[in-house]
């Protein structure tokens, strides 16, 4: 299938049979490739620079001073964005794990190191904010180790499945890493355990995807009556898989427009039709999600705050943003339209974002007094995060075989 | 130590004669409630709004003393430097006063929520917080329904403040500073039960001074501190959404349904791999 070895294969191979050492091969992986003033670059590097400076003073003078967090609304943008609206996006890669390894859908086995890697990325840098905004992080172990274990809490839950679930994601991607340093042997141990893996996986993100909205399940008295419901697990669970695979969709445009170099034609001619099946499942997720959303509606009977203004915003978001996009994922898989599913896509993600942050920030204790808005330097760190997953993500994909084919040595029969 | 088979079954005699006999030989009916919950009655018709809990709570615990009164129309709410306030409320039946504090519920949705076990409901009674345990994740903050647990968010190591009912001073035998001050003998503390006892003699005995309702008697699955008032707890600052079934109840029917979809999820998802197992081969031919 491949007769073509690309240049980093040959590298690589070349190291083998050289026996250079691993190190030395390591640090000149590290060194930073292709141009560097780019425009990423130029706006990211002060941006993340800031950032440091910023966690500097928040960890030598507290949350306090950095954050607007108040005693009534105790989690800020670090939280609700990060964390509870970031991991809906890392949905993507239970689904696409679910298709290739549980379905054995082949098709869209192209996407999936990809989507894998992002996921992976996406928990250890959301995981890694939790850190930022814990008042205490070095006593982040102690529901892991010890005598702490608070189970009852649906908390406690979560933390241990974002461990596990990181751990999961780390074995699926293994394999992706063995190629990259050309052990053959590693390679074979860690693709056997792709499966376990995935299967494992799969259970996790069903529970902690539904988990991270059963968080909100005790604030009942504090999220606007719209939002709050006892579905919201599930409504988690549901809106995880068409977050996650809509940004698939739009990170899949952006990365064959990067990353051209290293996507091979074959792989680019499949594309259009992985996003035609993805935009498929999108419109069933997302008609599941609407009418729970209606079912809850109307058994709620908040007719009344339809007409106020957390009402027309709860109107917009259904109608616009999970109705209308559901619609176009709809029309444009139906009439071929790549480009609107692109643009259904970004229109889901951003519902999605509304959603999640409805939920655990502007819906959130919605009577006060005080409403929370972020400080600018919470805001940063919140893009920091974000901006440094994606160095980290385009350092992986320019070094391992993630959009481009494995190496020749690869038995084709994983 | 060794033990003769005549001695090993004389002890199992005796054990088994004191398990049989046991019930019968304590009438008491106790079972799990060995211990009884400790509580505090506050019966707002007697509080006069002096302060005396507020300034000696504070000595207790090193905290600052309050330096504003209450003032009707004003609310004073417990904060990081306050763990309880006395609020001023002008009323039909002229300026009453309300103390408020952590309730310490029977089943807190502060201690349900904590992954660490921090917040923890002792024994006792009283909800306390355990610094050794506590990652600072404050979601007993988003939990709790009373909004009691603040934390110091201008501390580089911040702690979560709450009313702890004195625990420590509960142990050595001592009143809550709260209740041994009071001049008004606003505050009562005793078992829980005593309590509701004592707060609904004292309904029946002065029909006219008291609205017919404990607040905490039933209030999010019951609370540690039970409330006195004769005018409604709407008008006191309570939330009036507040429900009776515990909170932690919440969030019982997700965290029982995780354990089936953790033993039946991977059998189902390996099953429908092994199902659609001949897409694979249709592309492969080997394996």
């Amino acid at each position: 299938m491949r007769k073509e070895m690309s240049k980093t294969d040959y590298i690589i191979s070349n190291d083998n049979d050289s026996s250079r050492s691993t190190w030395k091969f390591l640090l000149s992986e590290l060194k930073p490739r292709g141009k560097f003033l780019t425009p990423f670059n130029i706006i990211s590097i002060p941006v993340m620079l800031l950032a440091a400076i910023i966690l500097v003073y928040r960890f030598w003078k507290g949350l306090g001073p950095v954050t607007n967090l108040t005693q009534e609304v105790p989690w800020g943008i670090w939280k609700g964005f990060n964390v509870i609206t970031g991991v809906a996006f890392a949905g993507g890669a239970y689904v696409l794990t679910f298709l290739v390894y549980i379905l054995n859908l082949k098709k869209y086995h192209s996407i999936v190191r990809i989507t894998v890697l992002n996921g992976f990325l996406a928990y250890v840098f959301y995981a890694g904010a939790l850190i930022l905004e814990l008042g205490r992080p070095w006593k982040i172990f102690n529901p892991v180790i010890g005598n702490s274990f608070g189970t009852g809490s649906v908390l406690f839950l979560v933390a241990w499945h974002f461990l596990l679930y990181i751990i999961a994601q780390m074995i699926e991607f293994s394999p992706a890493i063995a190629e990259w340093l050309g052990a053959k042997r590693a390679r074979k141990i860690l693709s056997g355990m792709t499966v376990g893996a995935v299967i494992f996986g799969i259970t996790l993100s069903t529970l902690h995807q539904s988990g991270l909205g059963a968080i909100f399940l005790m604030a009942k008295d504090k999220i606007h009556p719209l939002w709050y419901n006892e579905f919201i697990p599930i409504q988690f669970f549901v809106s995880s898989i068409f977050a996650g695979l809509s940004l698939v969709i739009f990170e899949g445009s952006i990365c064959k427009n990067v990353f051209s170099d290293q996507i091979s034609e074959k792989s680019k001619k499949a594309h259009n039709g992985i996003l035609i099946g993805l935009s498929k499942i999108c419109t069933v997720a997302m008609f599941a999600y609407f009418f729970l959303q209606l079912l809850v509606f109307v058994h709620g009977k908040h007719w009344d705050l339809l007409n106020t203004p957390m009402g027309y915003w709860f109107i917009l978001e259904m109608f616009g943003f999970v109705l209308l996009p559901m619609l176009m994922f709809f029309y444009s898989y139906r009439r071929n339209n790549i480009f609107m599913i692109k643009v259904a896509s970004v229109i889901t993600m951003i519902g999605v974002i509304m959603n999640r942050l409805n939920i655990s920030i502007i819906g959130f204790n919605w009577n006060g007094a005080l409403r929370y808005v972020p400080t600018w330097m919470e805001v940063v760190v919140s893009v920091a995060v974000i901006l440094a997953q994606i160095w980290i993500f385009r350092w992986v994909i320019s070094r391992m075989p993630v959009l481009r084919e494995s190496p020749s040595w690869v038995n084709e029969n994983e | 130590m060794s033990i003769g088979r005549r001695n090993f079954f004389k002890v199992i005699g005796v054990t088994g004669a004191s398990l049989a006999f046991g019930k019968t030989l304590n009438a008491a009916p106790k079972k799990e409630n060995d211990i009884e919950f400790s509580a505090i009655l506050y019966d707002s018709t007697r509080c006069a709004g002096c302060q005396t809990c507020e300034v000696t709570c504070a000595e207790a615990h090193g905290l600052p003393a309050p330096v504003d009164v209450p003032k009707a129309g004003v609310v004073r709410k417990t904060d990081e430097y306050h763990r309880t306030v006395v609020n001023a409320i002008a009323t039909e039946n002229g300026e009453v006063y309300v103390k408020r504090q952590c309730m310490h519920c029977n089943e807190p949705a502060c201690a349900s929520a904590c992954l660490t076990q921090a917040l923890y409901k002792t024994h006792e009674g009283p909800v306390i917080w355990r610094e050794r345990k506590c990652m600072g994740c404050r979601y007993c903050m988003i939990s709790c329904p009373f909004d009691s647990p603040k934390c110091e968010y201008d501390s580089p190591n911040p702690k979560i403040q709450k009313c702890d009912m004195c625990y420590d001073r509960q142990k050595e035998g001592k009143l809550p500073v709260c209740v041994e001050n009071c001049p008004a003998e606003a505050l009562v503390f005793g078992t829980r039960r005593d309590l509701i006892r004592e707060a609904h003699k004292r309904i029946v005995e002065n029909p006219g001074q008291y609205i017919d309702h404990i607040y905490g008697e039933h209030e999010a699955g019951g609370t540690g501190y039970l409330y006195l008032s004769g005018v409604s707890f709407e008008k006191l600052g309570f939330n009036p959404s507040i429900q009776l079934k515990s909170y932690p109840e919440l969030s019982k029917g997700f965290l029982y349904a995780v354990p089936s979809v953790f033993v039946l999820w991977p059998a189902i998802l390996l099953g429908i791999r092994e199902a659609t197992k001949n897409n694979k081969s249709n592309e492969e031919g080997n394996e």
